[in-house]
């Protein structure tokens, strides 16, 4: 038997294009207060912390240890730090709990794309010696696996153009994104993708709370379980992967229990249109399933956070009441490399 | 519901040195990953998941170098998690992949820490040229040889100790055929004699800049009982954290250090470290950092340190060993200098050091840190299996 | 409240990477324009040529040459060429199936137009004119006339191999320090130094960093400290840092200034570096267009009593 662990407070930033006046501790930190005030727990009350930054993304070498200041860890904290999204820190969080060695456990993520040239920054995530070299960037990338889903006959233009509206209007009721409404789809960056299938560009911050069992109910009205939860990671190099297909994300998938019963929601954390498509193929999505009611990652996507986002806003939604059983994913590395997929629940009603 | 009791069954280490000129990133991971299944008698394919770390990216130049490495280290199609917690990242990195194995999510783990230093060097990524800020007025050593004087003024250490622990060090990683130093002329006199650098530090008392690597199998009961050779049991471990830089900080002994310390001991029922425990690899980044260590992980009472070096209780033959592999003073890729520590502690348990064995270590402790003195992270480890 | 600062900031950096056997060989071996494959243990054969199998994990070494003419299996179209990219004008991006290959290679390929590119196209490598051992020994593909190059069936084994690579690295960023340190750095430009006070501890950090880092609390009210201090503790610094203009010996210390309830770093000059002692007193010294002290000097009070600094090392 193991322990239930639930999502109980979700909180986030507005994502902006620039937040170039505040640092990221400054940006961090309301964040921090806001999840904590909803529980009522302090900083000392909370068994565990993890976080996921970049030093890539902010241009500074243990750039984290800054943003630590904003949780106040003194007397000292028992912590941790992944240099991933932060939906791989709420893993780790998630196995701390499972041990038993802590109840409560505090994740954040954040990332200000705005100082950098993100299309850029990423290049460096890829084979040194091969391809970062070439400085092929994100955008580019995406638009191969684009073209390849195209040619498989996956999708169109037309296809990944109504993706992006459909995200973009369902955006309007997430006063958090950065972009909603109508948005026009703009020229191509890269051939076949346009503007409008593009994530926008910027900064923000998210922080969750997890608790164990009953610690969860005293701390939330409906907390959403964590059902399961695991992540996968594929060969790394595009020329021997099916960029038509997400095998990773279907395995986390499978592990997580993704399967054994449909979801009502998803969240998933597609930057590109088409890597929508290829994760609704992948995960099994049909059209009964309400895909990303927050917008996704087309609506907002501040790098390193914009998974735990995804965590968040699923787990928001059923304990609003407006999920039961919501699937959440998160990604990282080119087209789609390591997917992480989470199952939340809410109690019956 | 009680945690799954966490074995380490393979340890592999490369050889460290200034610079791997033969081999990729993949290459210098590769080899370690190898030799700890070796060591298992373990493949690929028994491996549930890998957990990863490093220091700053920056370092290779290389953003997330796990997304590249996932191919090396047979984690396609598995799970794969990145850790980076500064100078504590390897033992924070065995302890997130021992959770895993503790709290029965995976059986058996890879966990690994590299880094490749030679691919740019440490200052540089140190000290970016971050607009509006001070320069570092003076490099790795000058932030820490003020720490060294303060504790010195506090305690009333002589100034020879340091240069005590640099010798014994540098002695002892001439014993472990994988440490980076092997000084083979060392004498007391060459290291009393060696240049100050940073005045109370000198060059003989610093760290070397390596590339290395260093991988664990970690497994549950299961596991171990399959395993070839003497499996090390976790008895307790722990991380902790403080800000960087805050009013009231204490540089010399860490609150942070101390409560990691504790809560280890707490986890291992260990009421008297400096009796119970047999072993200890702490990372000594610079000589002095053994006695103020020494006081703040329980083993000397506040101001005493210095003086279980001197009396020579931490040689390889005293009463309590400290870095019998020769320590990060003989060996510093930085990413995988903490992981070193714990697979040493490990490796003493387990009888399989070698040369550099402590005659029936039953209970070692291995010790990292990081930062600003404000990350720690700690694992006792036992020849025994723990008995709840 | 002064405006918040930028500038920019540039991490630029020539990394050295060694390679390993099989990517010393593919490297020479484009710089003597063969192209390399390697074979797994199930016969497929990988180009690029990687270390370990994607699927197996097993380490792979059996070396094949390939041709240098290939397949497209997806394409995007880059009509803004970004820095460091393989081409300066617009061109496709391309993954390629060289024949006798099972696995696609990354690179450029030079066409007029989208509309001259599609999957499935033939293709063939175009040599860079100087080749020293480095993916951009491909200058780029181009388009083919379908034929099929022959290898020149190559060992795989080459006079002076190459060893090692130097990847050439430059971000741009803008870095801002955001509101505190912005208002403190502003403050030193009038030769003031200006922290903030916790709302909740009531400590005085200097630099103000945002937040109290104990508190987790957001820190505002200003506070001017110093200008005078003490030396809590310092080191002798005897090795010249390469990025620095400052004659050694000299000494690097922490301050406590006066109001302030941490210590900050700086140069104590004015008194021969074999004379600062802990606890001594001193005040900074400005220099025109310096942002910081130059260095802090004596003042010529007494020492201070270790009781009163000990908890600002």
């Amino acid at each position: 038997m193991t322990r239930e662990i639930a999502v109980v407070a979700f909180a986030q930033t507005d994502t902006l294009r620039t937040t170039e006046e505040q640092s990221e501790v400054e940006m961090l930190m309301p964040v921090l207060h806001d999840v904590l005030q909803q529980t009522g727990l302090k900083t000392a009350d909370i068994g565990f912390t993890c976080s996921g930054s970049s030093d890539y993304l902010a241009g500074r070498a243990f750039s984290f240890t800054m943003a630590l200041d904003g949780v106040g860890a003194w007397p000292p904290i028992s912590e941790s730090h992944v240099e991933m999204d932060g939906a791989w820190a709420l893993y780790e969080a998630w196995t701390k709990l499972l041990t038993g060695d802590a109840d409560t456990a505090l994740v954040y993520a954040y990332g200000k794309s705005s100082p950098g040239s993100v299309r850029d920054v990423l290049t460096r995530q890829l084979d040194p010696y091969y391809v970062a070299p070439l400085w092929p960037d994100s955008v580019a990338l995406a638009a191969l696996q684009a073209q390849a889903l195209i040619d498989a006959g996956h999708t169109d233009e037309p296809e990944l153009a109504a993706v992006a509206s459909r995200s973009r209007a369902d955006a309007l009721s997430n006063s958090r994104a950065q972009l909603s409404g109508s948005v026009p789809h703009g020229d191509y960056v890269v051939r076949p993708l346009h503007r409008g299938d593009c994530a926008p560009i910027g900064d923000g911050a998210a922080a969750v709370v997890l608790a164990a069992g009953e610690r969860a109910r005293e701390l939330c009205e409906r907390p959403a379980w964590i059902r399961g939860i695991d992540h996968r990671i594929e060969a790394h190099s595009l020329g021997v992967r099916d960029l038509t297909d997400a095998p990773s994300a279907r395995l986390a998938a499978e592990k997580a229990g993704a399967f054994e019963h449909p979801v009502d929601t998803a969240e998933l954390h597609a930057p590109f249109t088409s890597q929508e498509v290829v994760l609704r193929k992948a995960l099994r999505l049909d059209d009964s399933v309400r895909v990303n009611p927050s917008g996704g990652a087309l609506a907002a996507n501040p790098i390193m956070a914009a998974g735990l986002i995804r965590i968040g806003e699923a787990a928001a939604r059923i304990h609003r009441g407006e999920s039961d059983r919501a699937l959440a994913h998160a990604t990282s590395g080119p087209c789609l490399q390591q997917n992480l997929v989470a199952v939340l629940e809410g109690d019956p009603r | 519901m009680s945690k799954e009791p966490v074995a380490v069954v393979g340890i592999g280490q490369t050889k460290h040195v200034a610079a791997r000129r033969d081999v990729s990133i993949a290459g210098l991971v590769r080899e370690a990953a190898g030799r700890a299944l070796e060591d298992a008698e373990l493949t690929w394919a028994d491996i549930d998941a890998v957990v990863i770390g490093k220091a700053p990216d920056f370092f290779e130049g290389v953003m997330m170098p796990e997304l590249y490495l996932a191919d090396a280290l047979g984690a396609v199609g598995k799970p794969m998690l990145r850790v980076h917690t500064a100078g504590s990242v390897g033992g924070s990195t065995a302890l997130v992949a021992a959770n895993l194995v503790a709290a029965r999510v995976h059986g058996t783990v890879l966990t690994l820490a590299f880094e490749k230093q030679s691919e740019s060097n440490a200052m540089w990524g140190l000290s970016l040229p971050i607009p509006f800020q001070q320069p570092l007025l003076a490099g790795a050593g000058g932030f820490f040889a003020p720490h060294v004087r303060a504790y010195m003024r506090r305690t009333g250490a002589p100034d020879t100790v340091g240069a005590l622990v640099a010798y014994k060090d540098r002695r002892n990683a001439l014993k472990n055929p994988y440490a980076h130093l092997h000084e083979h002329d060392i004498t007391l006199e060459k290291v009393q004699a060696s240049p100050m650098l940073w005045d109370p530090i000198r060059y003989s008392e610093t760290c070397p800049s390596s590339d290395g690597a260093c991988a664990m199998v970690l497994t549950d009961r299961r596991g171990a009982a399959r395993s070839p050779r003497p499996p090390a049991w976790m008895h307790g471990g722990a991380m902790r954290s403080e800000p960087t830089l805050f009013a009231g900080k204490d540089f010399v002994s860490p609150q942070a250090g101390k409560d990691c310390a504790a809560d280890v001991y707490r986890q291992a029922g260990i009421t008297d470290p400096r009796r119970e425990i047999d072993a200890v690899e702490m990372y000594v980044p610079f000589s002095w950092y053994e006695p103020m260590w020494l006081e703040n992980l329980g083993f000397a009472e506040e101001g005493e340190g210095w003086k279980l070096t001197e009396s020579g209780v931490t040689e390889l033959d005293g009463d309590l060993p400290v870095n019998m592999s020769g320590g990060v003073l003989s060996t510093n890729p930085i990413g995988a200098s903490g992981m070193i520590r714990f697979a040493e502690a490990a490796l003493q348990v387990r009888g399989q050091a070698g040369e550099h064995q402590v005659d029936g270590a039953r209970r070692a402790l291995g010790h990292a840190y990081g930062g600003g003195s404000q990350f720690f992270s700690m694992w006792l480890v036992s020849a025994e299996p723990p008995t709840t | 409240m002064p405006d918040v600062l930028k500038a920019p900031l540039v991490v630029e950096f020539p990394f050295t990477r060694s390679l390993g056997p099989v990517q010393s060989a593919f490297l020479t071996g484009l710089r003597e324009r063969v192209v390399l494959g390697v074979r797994t243990g199930d016969g497929r054969t990988l180009v690029p040529p990687v270390e370990y199998d994607p699927v197996t994990a097993e380490e792979i070494r059996d070396l094949v040459e390939v041709a240098p003419t290939g397949t497209v299996t997806t394409w995007a179209w880059n009509h803004e060429p970004r820095r460091g990219q393989p081409l300066d004008t617009p061109f496709a991006w391309v993954l390629v199936k060289l024949d006798g290959a099972d696995t696609a290679l990354l690179h450029a390929l030079d066409a007029p137009g989208p509309d001259a590119v599609h999957t499935g196209m033939s293709v063939r490598i175009r040599w860079a004119e100087e080749r020293s051992g480095a993916i951009t020994d491909i200058a780029c593909f181009e388009p083919n006339d379908g034929t099929t190059a022959q290898p020149s069936g190559h060992s795989g084994e080459f006079e002076d191999q190459a060893t090692g690579i130097v990847a050439e690295a430059r971000l741009d960023y803008v870095y801002s320090p955001g509101r505190a340190q912005s208002g403190y750095i502003g403050a030193l430009s009038e030769r003031r130094i200006v922290g903030e006070r916790c709302p909740s501890c009531r400590k005085v950090y200097v630099p103000p960093r945002g937040a109290c880092p104990t508190c987790g609390v957001a820190t505002a009210e200003q506070v001017e400290v110093g200008p005078r201090g003490t030396v809590t503790t310092f080191c002798i610094v005897n090795i010249k840092a390469k990025n620095l203009d400052i004659e050694v010996p000299y000494v690097y210390a922490h301050i406590a200034l006066d109001g302030a309830d941490l210590a900050l770093h700086g140069r104590i000059g004015g008194i021969p570096y074999d004379q600062v002692r802990m606890g001594l007193r001193v005040e900074p010294v400005w220099t025109e267009g310096g942002r910081y002290p130059d260095h802090y000097r004596p003042t010529g009070e007494p020492d201070a009593d270790y009781e009163t600094y000990k908890e600002l090392l």
